[in-house]
C-alpha cells in the first residue's frame, strides 16, 4: 500500500471516532500519574490534607485534560493556519504585561484575565513553537543554507525573549531561547551556524551579567557560595539540600518530611514541590519521578520522529524540549545544581495557570500525532 | 518527495541527537541527586536535625533552706498561674472580659498583658495572673467553654513559711538582672531566682541546683510541634541552719514593737540558734519585684526594716563592755579580784570629773562589787591602770571589733579605738579617752552578734565563732562539736571571778539587774548571769544633770541604747544571749526582762540538746508569759 492510499483511506475514515481512536492513550496515561504524583505531592505539602492545594490541583488537571483531549481534535493544519496569530497575540500580551501587569516577588509577569493571574511567557513558548514550525514548514534543506532566510524567524525569537528579560523573568527567556534554537536546529540549520551561535552566546555571557538585575546577580553569587548568606539568598538553595540529603536513599516516608512540614523548605507547594517528595520518598522516589518524566519526554520526541510532516515533527520537537526544559531547570535549582528561578515542574506543582499552558500544549502534541498523516499539500520553498 | 526524506532524514538524526543531550542532562541531575541524597545525606540528616530539634533547659527546683531540726524557712510551693495563648482565641478581649468577670484583673494588668501579646508571636503564652488562689483555679476550669485560649499551668514559687521572723537571716531570692547572667543560661529561664540576701544569697550555688533539658520538634518560625524528649533538672542541695526556727519566732514575738535586736548563740560551739531583728520586712515581697511605695516606706523608716541589726547595727556597749576591761586588768596583773577602789560618785582626773552613775557614790569596791553595782568609777581606775591598748587586744580576743566567721553579707565587725590609731590620725591619746573605755563609751561601736560571741567566749572559755549553716546536702560541716573550737587563752581563775561577777549582778541582793532572775519551776537549781548596759548617744553635760535632765523624757532618737547580754545555765553554760533595745534608755529595766523571757524560752526549749523540735512548740510556755 503505497503512501497515498494510506492517506487517502485516513482521510476517509477520519471522523470524531477515528480520531480518538488516534489519540495516545498510553501517552495521557503517563500524564494522569504525573498530576497523580503531584496530588499526593499537594496532600503532603498541605500536612495530609487535601485542602487547600491537592484537591484544587486535580480538579484543574481534570479540566486541563478535557482541553487538551478538545485541542487534540483540532485538525493540525487549521492550528498551523492560526500560528502566527497566536504568535502576534501573545506578543501583544507580553506588552500588555509590561504596560499593566501585576507585580510579583520583584517582577512583573502575571497578568488578570478573567479573574486568573496568567503568565503570558508560558503561552509564548507555545505560540513561539507554532510560528517557527510554520515558518521551517516548507523550507527545503537548501533554503536552510541561506542565513538571509534564518533572519526573520531569528527576530521572531529575540523579540519575546527581549520582553520576557525586561519582566524581568531570566529563567523563562533562557527556556524561551533554548526552545526556539532546538527548532531552528531540527529544522536543519547548518553546523556551522549552529557552533557559531553557541560560541557568540558563551562569549555574551559577561556582558549578560553586567545587564542583571540586583536580586538576578544575589542568586547566581549565592549560587556559587549558598554558605556566604544561609538566612538571606541562600536560604532556600540550603533549606532544599538539608531536606534532599535528610530524605536519604529510601526516604522519611509519606507525611513524615521535617523540613517541608516544619516550614524550613520554602515554596514547597510550587518550586520546591520535587524537594518534598524526594524528601519523604527518598532517592528512589525520585528517581522514579524522573524516570515518569523522561518517559514523557522521549515521547514527545517519538511522536515528532513518526510525524510524517514537516511542522508536526518541529511542533513535536519543539514542545518536547519546552517540557524538558521545565524538568531540567526545576530539578537542577532544587538541588542547587543551577541558580534559583521560579520554574514549576510541569503538572506537578500547585499553580492553575502553568498547568493550564502544559495541558494547552500537550493537547497540541496530542494533535500532532492524531493528525501524523495528513496531507499539508505540496511542499514547496516559500519566496 | 525526494526533498522531505532528506529533510526528514536530517530531522530523524537531530531529533535523536536532542533526546540524547536530554537523557544525558537528566543522567547529570540524577548523578546530583545521588550525591546529595546518598553521598551527602549524612550530613544532611545531622543538619535537619538541627534545623528541627530545639533543646530547651527546664528551670530545678531551688533548695531549701531547713531550720536545725529540718523545719524549712525557705521552700517551694507550687504557683498555679493562668496564662493566654492568644492565638487560640478568635476575640482576646473577649476572653479576657470573661475572665475579668471570674477573677478580676485590674487595668494596669491588662496593659502588661496587651504589651506583652504585641512582643511575642501569637503561640506565644502570656502570663495572665499569678498565684490563683485554689477558688479562682475552680472557677476557670469550670467556665473554660468561655475562655478560649486560657490556659491554667503551675510552676514553682519561693515560700517563706517563717516571714518576717527570718527575713533578714534567711534573707530572699529576686528575679536575676545581667550581671548574673554572665555565663549561666539556666538564670535566663522564666521562673529562676537567685538569692540576693541573707543564706539565700551566701548559698546561692548550692541551692540554685542544675536544669534539666527538654528537646523539642519546632517549626520554621519556632513553635514547638511536639516533645522528643526530657530529662527532669537536679533540685538545688538542701542547705540545714543552726537556727531553731521556732525560737526565732518566739524571739521576735517577745521583741514586740521595740526596735530591737536579739543573739543567742550555742556558747559552746557558737552555733546561732536565733538572730532577731525588729522591725523586719516580708521577704517574699522582692519574689515578683518591690513596688516604689514600698521601698521608700523601707528605707524612709527610721527603724531601718531592712537592715540585720544583729550583724550591722554598731552600738557602744556601755557596761556591758566591763567584763572586758576586768579580764584586761586581770590578765596583765594591774589589779587582783580583791584589789578595791573608792568611789564618791565620781572620779576626778586633771581638770575633768568623770560620773559614776549613782551620784551617791558606792563606797568600796572590789570586782564582784564593781560588776554587781556596774560601778563606773571602779572600771574608771581599773582602765587608767591598765591602758587602752592591753584593753583593745583583750576586745578582740573575745571577738569585739575584729571579723567573725559569720557566713552573712553585710556583717561589720565594728571598731575599737587604740593609741596607734589616734596616733594615725595625727592626734595624741588621751587618758580621758581611756577612762570612758572603761564603762564602753567613748569612740568604740560594737554589733550585737560581736556582743553575744564575747559572752560566748566568757561562758564556754573557748575561742568559738558565730556560725548559720550546720550542713550541706545533709552532710554536717565541722565546728559543731565544743572539741572544735581552741581554749581562749585567758585564765581559769579570771573567767571564774569575771562570771561570778555576771552571776552577782543578776542574782545578789542588790545586784543591778534583778529583773533578769530565772523563775522556772521545773528547773529551780538553773540560774542566769548577766550583765546590763546602758550606752548614752549623746553627751550629757553637768549642767543637764544638775538640772534634772532625765533621758526618757527626750526625743526617742536621743535616748540611751538599753543593753544586755547573759549566758545560762550558770555553772554548766549552755546558751549566750546578747540583747540590744535601741533607745531603750537603762538595759536594767528595758532589756534585762526581754532577756530573761527570752532565756528562759531558750532553756526551756534547750534547742542545743535536742535532736527535734519541741513536739508542741504552741504548748511551750509562751515567752514573757510569767512577767508579773
Amino acid at each position: 500500500m503505497s503512501v497515498m492510499e494510506r492517506r487517502l483511506i485516513r482521510e476517509a475514515s477520519f471522523g470524531l471516532t477515528g480520531k480518538l481512536w488516534q489519540i495516545s492513550w498510553f501517552y495521557v496515561l503517563l500524564l494522569c500519574a504525573l498530576a497523580s504524583v503531584g496530588y499526593m505531592a499537594l496532600y503532603s505539602a498541605a500536612g495530609g490534607s487535601p485542602e487547600p492545594f491537592a484537591s484544587k490541583h486535580i480538579l484543574r488537571f481534570g479540566f486541563g485534560l478535557v482541553l487538551m483531549l478538545s485541542i487534540a481534535l483540532i485538525d493540525i493544519r487549521v492550528i498551523a493556519r492560526f500560528s502566527w496569530l497566536g504568535y502576534a497575540g501573545a506578543v501583544v500580551l507580553l506588552i500588555l504585561v509590561l504596560k499593566m501587569g501585576h507585580t510579583g516577588k520583584g517582577a512583573q509577569r502575571w497578568l488578570n484575565l478573567g479573574g486568573m493571574q496568567w503568565q503570558p511567557s508560558e503561552l509564548m513558548k507555545i505560540m513561539l513553537v507554532l510560528a517557527l514550525a510554520h515558518w521551517f514548514h516548507k523550507a527545503s534543506w537548501e533554503r536552510m543554507g541561506n542565513p538571509l532566510f534564518l533572519i526573520p524567524p531569528a527576530l521572531a525569537v529575540l523579540l519575546p525573549v527581549g520582553l520576557i528579560l525586561k519582566e524581568p523573568n531570566l529563567g523563562t527567556a533562557v527556556i524561551t531561547g533554548v526552545v526556539g534554537a532546538s527548532i531552528f536546529f531540527g529544522a536543519g540549520m547548518r553546523w556551522w551556524m549552529v557552533l557559531l551561535i553557541i560560541g557568540i552566546a558563551v562569549l555574551a555571557l559577561p556582558l549578560a551579567y553586567e545587564h542583571l538585575h540586583d536580586y538576578q546577580r544575589a542568586r547566581i553569587t549565592t549560587f556559587l557560595h549558598p554558605e556566604s548568606d544561609p538566612l538571606g539568598a541562600g536560604y532556600n538553595i540550603i533549606q532544599s539540600k538539608i531536606a534532599l540529603g535528610s530524605g536519604g536513599m529510601w526516604g522519611k516516608g509519606f507525611l513524615q518530611g521535617t523540613q517541608s512540614h516544619l516550614n524550613f523548605l520554602p515554596e514547597k507547594q510550587t518550586d520546591f514541590i520535587f524537594t518534598l517528595l524526594a524528601e519523604e520518598w527518598g532517592l528512589v522516589g525520585g528517581l522514579a519521578l524522573m524516570g515518569l518524566l523522561a518517559t514523557i519526554i522521549i515521547g514527545g520526541l517519538v511522536m515528532a520522529l513518526i510525524c510524517r510532516n514537516q511542522f508536526g515533527r518541529l511542533v513535536a520537537l519543539g514542545l518536547s524540549v519546552n517540557f524538558f526544559m521545565y524538568v531540567l531547570v526545576n530539578i537542577a535549582m532544587v538541588t542547587g545544581a543551577i541558580p534559583v528561578g521560579g520554574v514549576p515542574l510541569p503538572l506537578v506543582s500547585h499553580g492553575g495557570t502553568a498547568m493550564l499552558t502544559v495541558m494547552i500544549g500537550m493537547g497540541i502534541l496530542m494533535s500532532v500525532h492524531v493528525h501524523r498523516d495528513v496531507d499539508f499539500g505540496e511542499e514547496r520553498d516559500q519566496f | 518527495m525526494k526533498r522531505d526524506t532528506k529533510r526528514a532524514s536530517i530531522f530523524t538524526r537531530r531529533a535523536l541527537l536532542v533526546g540524547g543531550a536530554q537523557l544525558a542532562a537528566l543522567g547529570g541531575l540524577a548523578a546530583k541527586l545521588y550525591q546529595v541524597q546518598v553521598v551527602e545525606g549524612a550530613r544532611y540528616t545531622t543538619l535537619a536535625d538541627s534545623n528541627r530539634i530545639s533543646a530547651r533547659l527546664i528551670a530545678p527546683p531551688r533548695g531549701r533552706l531547713l531550720d536545725r531540726f529540718g523545719v524549712p524557712v525557705a521552700g517551694n510551693k507550687l504557683n498555679w498561674r493562668a496564662l493566654l495563648i492568644p492565638e487560640q482565641t478568635a476575640d482576646v478581649n473577649a476572653t479576657l472580659d470573661n475572665f475579668s468577670k471570674l477573677v478580676p484583673l485590674a487595668d494596669h494588668e491588662r496593659a502588661r498583658i496587651e504589651r506583652e501579646m504585641r512582643r511575642h508571636r501569637r503561640f506565644i503564652p502570656v502570663t495572665v495572673r499569678e498565684f490563683l488562689a485554689w477558688e479562682d483555679m475552680a472557677s476557670l476550669e469550670v467556665n473554660a467553654p468561655d475562655l478560649p485560649g486560657i490556659v491554667v499551668d503551675v510552676g514553682t514559687t519561693r515560700q517563706y513559711p517563717f516571714g518576717q521572723a527570718l527575713a533578714h537571716l534567711v534573707g530572699y531570692v529576686a528575679p536575676p538582672n545581667e550581671a548574673d547572667m554572665g555565663g549561666d543560661t539556666m538564670l535566663a529561664l522564666p521562673g529562676m531566682r537567685v538569692g540576693r540576701a541573707g543564706m539565700e544569697r551566701v548559698h546561692d550555688k548550692k541551692l540554685r541546683g542544675r536544669a534539666g533539658a527538654v528537646q523539642l520538634e519546632v517549626n520554621a518560625v519556632g513553635r514547638v510541634i511536639r516533645e522528643l524528649d526530657r530529662q527532669e533538672g537536679i533540685q538545688g542541695q538542701d542547705v540545714q541552719l543552726t537556727i531553731d526556727a521556732g525560737l526565732q519566732k518566739a524571739v521576735i514575738d517577745r521583741l514586740g514593737d521595740e526596735s530591737a535586736s536579739a543573739v543567742v548563740l550555742d556558747a559552746r560551739n557558737g552555733e546561732v540558734l536565733a538572730m532577731a531583728t525588729n522591725p523586719s520586712f516580708d521577704p517574699s515581697l522582692f519574689n515578683s519585684g518591690v513596688s516604689q511605695k514600698q521601698w521608700l516606706e523601707w528605707t524612709r523608716n527610721r527603724r531601718a526594716p531592712l537592715i540585720n541589726k544583729a550583724t550591722s547595727g554598731l552600738y557602744a556597749p556601755g557596761s556591758t563592755f566591763k567584763m572586758v576591761v576586768a579580764m584586761s586588768a586581770l590578765e596583765a596583773k594591774v589589779i587582783t579580784a580583791s584589789d578595791s577602789v573608792f568611789c564618791p560618785g565620781y572620779l576626778d582626773f586633771g581638770d575633768r570629773r568623770f560620773s559614776c552613775w549613782s551620784k551617791f557614790g558606792h563606797g568600796s569596791m572590789d570586782l564582784h562589787g564593781g560588776l554587781k553595782n556596774s560601778c563606773d568609777v571602779y572600771f574608771y581606775e581599773v582602765a587608767r591602770r591598765t591602758g587602752i591598748d592591753r584593753i583593745a587586744a583583750m576586745a578582740n580576743r573575745f571577738g569585739l571589733a575584729v571579723p567573725l566567721d559569720i557566713e552573712l553579707p553585710g556583717t561589720r565587725s565594728g571598731f575599737m579605738p587604740t593609741r596607734a590609731w589616734r596616733m594615725a590620725q595625727g592626734k595624741a591619746w588621751n587618758i580621758g579617752d581611756t577612762i570612758v573605755s572603761g564603762i564602753g563609751q567613748g569612740y568604740m561601736q560594737l554589733t550585737p552578734l560581736s556582743l553575744a560571741t564575747m559572752v560566748a567566749r566568757i561562758a564556754s572559755g573557748r575561742a568559738v565563732q558565730p556560725h548559720i549553716t550546720r550542713a550541706i546536702d545533709g552532710e554536717a560541716l565541722p565546728g559543731g562539736k565544743a572539741e572544735d573550737w581552741p581554749s581562749i587563752g585567758v585564765s581559769d581563775h579570771t573567767l571564774h571571778a569575771v562570771r561570778e561577777g555576771m552571776w552577782a549582778v543578776v542574782n545578789e541582793q542588790g545586784g543591778s539587774a534583778p529583773l533578769a532572775r530565772l523563775d522556772l519551776p521545773n528547773m529551780p537549781n538553773v540560774q542566769l548571769a548577766g550583765k546590763t548596759g546602758s550606752a548614752q548617744v549623746r553627751n550629757v553635760t553637768r549642767e543637764q544633770r544638775e538640772h534634772g535632765y532625765k533621758s526618757e523624757n527626750g526625743a526617742w532618737e536621743l535616748r540611751p541604747n538599753a543593753l544586755f547580754v547573759c549566758f545560762a545555765p550558770y555553772d554548766t553554760p549552755r546558751y549566750a544571749l546578747a540583747l540590744v533595745v535601741e533607745h531603750g534608755n537603762a538595759g536594767a529595766a528595758a532589756a534585762a526582762p526581754i532577756a530573761r523571757d527570752i532565756m528562759q524560752d531558750v532553756l526551756t526549749r534547750d534547742p542545743a540538746a535536742r535532736r527535734d523540735p519541741p513536739q508542741r512548740v504552741a504548748d511551750a510556755a509562751p515567752i514573757g508569759s510569767r512577767i508579773p
